[in-house]
């Protein structure tokens, strides 16, 4: 290390103590990210190091030097079943020990953000311990439970999965959900169409209008793909349970078609799978770092405990800039269209994913039988630093088409991506007064092969950023600058996404009023 | 293929405010009413404009099929629906028989100017109507419409003979048809019906409106709440529709 570098060390580490907006925790989280990144990365090729310092590749800013998977699903269920050693808990008997284990237990869950992205199924997981209960002991103990998974856990991307099958839990969450406000947990509705009640869809749209959760995922595709053992967590992300990701590596499809030459017809061929082999390069060489050097499988107590083993794990294969990519390649070829309104820009974007998805089958990579040896394919949905290139394989923001002329656009590249992909669907805010209407657009789309339904509501205190919630009142602390107020380390990505990404600028889709429309004008 | 035809306003297909769920609407063109507090003047005249077109059964057939897995279902509204109700028959009649549309709710939304016969025809393949109420007191209601409302009453009648009226719909004209004494007796007429209908309380407003009801005051929420929380009082549902 050279003084230069030092002194460029000092300066970043002195920054993070200093940042009178971060609170304690979060500077310690960034100080631990700051230690890591002394550490030379996991070594690559020139070109894939070339690619990553341009960023038309990206390792999300995980950190140099892999020491931790980056999502982990721990099997919740088996932990309450059999009790912990490392944790000194045997296991609970009733609703409180339940609650008691759990949240000692997400204490103690590794991840890249330093909080756990995956709370469980949150209804099978505690419906048993609920029977002795009350409806009212019910919901003031969940409550209770739920506003410490906010205190203790103040990170949008710890994540709740609820559902399919009805029950007194999930009514409860849901309706603590509405009364609390808070964006911790995110939360998910699995929904089967023969098993989940039209009433509990509803009951989640009720929740949708009052605090723009929870989104929904169609439950049968994904047990298709990942089997009945999966949780959604994070951002929308997919992944076994008992298992998880190793890491998340990104392409900018944007940035990969500005290197293109030639006709679009040749994009995947030549550029597209260029781009891909550097993107697998880089994935393979931090996964065989958290495996072979940090040993991560070898130490872990969730490993030794049976609650995560590697065989289990994936990695996931994350494209940004769909929209971006298709409009470049279309003006190269001097026939101008607009993803999500011309139907010959469409046609090139589903080609376009379905390549994809076939290149990301056929690289094998280590330490992913939990997919057949491969990674698998993810519509990622931003990072608070993008400027100029839309989310994963959406519609960018502000030139969303009518309503189903947008889902039927973006409903094609849904079976490409079994770890996960996101629509944000805003809706005017007169549908609160009809919420049968965003059950039967849920269920329509869902009916098109959608994989996750996402829905909010114009105008609303809770912005969906990428995947993750953030209050208006919180965004705002955080461009004011105002000294440790604000909890929530998302918040402050929420910011940088917010400003960035235009967000408020998604267009709302009118489902009419009758005061707005004038009749026969269109 | 059917030769029926409709002169057509507008087509949505997407909307929330038009019964219940997310529902694919047909605006017909042409209103046996002149309403002072219409936000939709233009779809009055019965003859075609340069805003209106002819549609086929087939053409909106084909438009519901499209839209049908995001629907609960279809409402054809106006104007005035049943001006034209041999072609909402004959549509209703083929959504009923399409595999696509079949489960899909037809609904009429009416201003109630309707002969009972026309009531009769429909009611094997509509599953319920909306129905406008301007006033219970004739004059108001003339004052409002420039027509009596002695059809309107016996629509709503037979509807719930028939066991079709799905629900009223009072718009509130402040200092016009809100009175206490006025929602008060309205509320007592529908509770003699058989099967007492929901009531949706709209408020008027002046936007899309013509000059002249211009001169009438805008409701406020308060006034909807109001004349809630009277007809409420009365033992009728009724809530407001917000918009």
């Amino acid at each position: 290390m050279t003084p230069d570098d030092r002194e460029q060390i000092g300066r970043g580490v002195r920054a993070i103590v200093d940042d009178p907006t971060l609170t304690y925790r979060q500077r310690v989280q960034a100080l631990a990210i700051a230690a890591e990144n002394v550490l030379d990365s996991p070594k690559v090729s020139p070109e894939c190091a070339a690619a990553l310092e341009e960023r038309v590749i990206c390792d999300m800013y995980e950190g140099a030097a892999p020491y931790r998977p980056r999502y982990t699903l721990p099997d919740y269920d088996l932990a309450l079943r059999q009790g912990s050693r490392f944790l000194e808990l045997d296991p609970p008997r009733t609703f409180d020990d339940a609650t008691t284990f759990l949240l000692a237990m997400y204490a103690n869950v590794p991840s890249i953000t330093g909080y756990p992205v995956w709370f469980g199924d949150l209804d099978r997981l505690l419906e048993p311990f609920a029977a002795d209960l009350d409806d009212d002991e019910l919901h003031q103990r969940l409550r209770r439970f739920w506003v410490l998974l906010d205190r203790l856990f103040p990170d949008a991307f710890a994540h709740a999965n609820l559902g399919p099958a009805d029950g007194r839990v999930v009514r409860a969450a849901l309706a603590v959900h509405r009364e609390v406000r808070q964006v911790v947990p995110n939360l998910t509705l699995r929904v089967d169409p023969a098993i989940t009640p039209d009433d509990l869809v509803l009951d989640a749209m009720r929740t949708v209008a009052a605090v723009a959760q929870p989104h929904l995922v169609n439950h049968p595709l994904l047990v298709r793909d990942l089997g009945e053992r999966y949780g959604v967590v994070s951002c929308y992300n997919s992944l076994p349970v008992a298992g998880g990701a190793h890491t998340l590596v990104r392409l900018n499809l944007a940035a990969a078609a500005r290197h293109h030459t030639g006709p679009a017809a040749r994009f995947t061929a030549d550029t597209l799978a260029w781009y891909v082999e550097l993107a697998a390069e880089l994935m393979e060489a931090r996964i065989r770092h958290l495996v072979d050097d940090a040993g991560f499988f070898d130490h872990s107590w969730l490993v030794r405990e049976g609650l995560l083993s590697l065989d289990r794990f994936t990695a996931m294969f994350g494209v940004v800039g769909l929209a971006e990519c298709v409009g470049h390649l279309l003006d190269l070829d001097g026939r101008p269209g607009r993803y999500g309104h011309d139907d010959h820009a469409d046609e090139l974007a589903h080609e376009i994913v379905r390549s994809l998805s076939m290149m990301v089958e056929d690289r094998p990579m280590p330490y992913c039988e939990a997919t057949d040896g491969h990674a698998l394919l993810h519509s990622q949905a931003g990072l608070e630093s993008d400027v100029g290139v839309t989310a994963g394989t959406r519609i960018p923001v502000g030139s969303e088409p009518p309503l189903y002329r947008h889902l039927q656009t973006v409903a094609p590249n849904h079976a490409f991506f079994p770890s996960g992909v996101s629509d944000i669907v805003r809706l005017d805010d007169t549908v609160a007064h009809n919420l049968q209407a965003a059950v039967d657009i849920a269920k329509g789309s869902m009916s098109l092969g959608m994989r996750d339904v996402t829905f909010e509501l114009a105008g609303g205190e809770f912005v969906r950023i990428t995947g993750y919630l953030a209050r208006r009142s919180d965004i705002a602390q955080v461009i004011d600058g105002e000294p440790d107020t604000v909890r929530h380390s998302s918040s402050t990505l929420a910011a940088g996404s917010f400003v960035h990404a235009h967000l408020d600028d998604r267009t709302a889709q009118r489902v009419r009023s009758h005061e707005l429309d004038a009749g026969a004008r269109r | 293929m059917s030769s029926t035809r409709a002169l057509v306003a507008d087509a949505i297909p997407a909307s929330c405010v038009d019964g219940p769920g997310n529902r694919y609407v047909l605006f017909l063109q042409g209103c046996s009413f002149d309403c002072l507090a219409c936000h939709n003047p233009q779809t009055i005249c019965t003859r075609s404009t340069p805003s209106t077109r002819w549609a086929s059964i087939e053409q909106i057939l084909h438009e519901v099929v499209a839209a049908a897995p995001f629907l609960s279902g279809v409402t054809v509204s106006g104007g005035e629906a049943t001006l034209q109700w041999r072609f909402v028959l004959e549509l209703f009649e083929r959504l009923r028989e399409h595999d696509a549309t079949r489960r899909l709710s037809r609904l009429v939304d009416s201003n109630g100017d309707a002969d009972p016969a026309v009531w009769d025809a429909l009611t094997p393949a509509m599953e319920g109507a909306m129905i406008d109420l301007k006033a219970l007191d004739a004059e108001v209601h003339r004052f409002l419409t420039a027509r009596g409302n002695e059809r309107v009453l016996a629509s709503l009648r037979h509807l719930d003979e028939l066991d079709r009226l799905t629900e009223v719909r009072l718009l509130v004209v402040p200092g016009v048809n809100d009175s206490a004494d006025q929602l008060a007796r309205t509320a007592e007429w529908l509770l003699h019906l058989h099967t007492v209908p929901p009531v949706k309380v709209l408020a008027f407003r002046h936007a899309g409106t013509r000059g002249v009801a211009r001169r009438l005051r805008e409701a406020t929420d308060d006034d909807v709440e109001r004349a809630v929380a009277t007809l409420a009082a009365t033992g009728l549902v009724a809530q407001s529709c917000s918009s």
